[in-house]
């Protein structure tokens, strides 16, 4: 007998296909984007700065070497002086979004709190990637 | 004690014949869970290996998450 200790979580995060009434409809996983630019926290804004201009981004997520969410730059952050780190320009510890989450809950809540964008994360915190406000309003509007 | 192992692993003996069990509550299970498994909640599971499982093949029992 075996144990897959990881879970459910952990293969909805990994986008692979489910069964059940619910399968199919998107969540905050299957609609984030997972290419976001990430960044280490001692690293220059101004280094990060030019990365995100360059992937055509206006946001970045700070994390550490086990890709654990440790904070967020938004276009506020990344227009700080370009000499502080990005430990000293992030706004820490954001609100993060486990992958199952329905997107009209998350589309729904975007909206209330006027988040631009949300990181989504496995229950350890582990980056799986970034939902931005417009494609979680998309995607419900599709799918209602 | 059962062992632990990733999802690659249960990729690989999925492919090789094992079956999945989630022993989460049956309103979650019912909304979503992995192909092909079936559903046994935690309490029954002893008596529901042998009632509803091949002896012959491995079983991959499976939760939300680890904590």
């Amino acid at each position: 007998m075996y144990d897959y200790t990881a879970g459910k979580s952990d293969w909805m995060a990994a986008g692979l296909p489910t069964e059940g009434e619910a399968a199919g409809r998107p969540t905050a996983a299957t609609v984030a984007r997972r290419d976001v630019p990430t960044c280490h926290l001692k690293e220059s804004l101004r280094d990060v700065q030019e990365r995100v201009r360059a992937a055509g981004w206006d946001a970045c997520v700070v994390v550490n070497e086990e890709r654990i969410v440790m904070g967020l730059l938004r276009a506020e952050q990344l227009g700080r002086e370009e000499d502080l780190t990005a430990e000293a320009a992030m706004r820490p510890g954001p609100s993060t979004f486990r992958p199952n989450v329905a997107i009209a809950e998350m589309a729904e809540f975007m909206a209330k709190h006027d988040l631009p964008n949300a990181p989504v994360t496995t229950s350890a915190g582990e980056l799986i990637g970034l939902l931005v406000r417009e494609d979680a309003e998309r995607a419900h509007e599709r799918h209602a | 004690m059962p062992a632990h192992i990733g999802r690659e692993d249960v990729q690989r003996l999925v492919a090789e014949g094992a079956q999945l069990v989630e022993v989460l509550p049956k309103k979650e299970f019912d909304a979503q869970h992995l192909p092909g498994a079936i559903h046994l909640p935690l309490r029954k599971i002893d008596a529901g290996v042998r009632a509803s499982l091949d002896p012959e093949r491995p079983v991959v029992l499976y939760c939300w998450d680890s904590t």
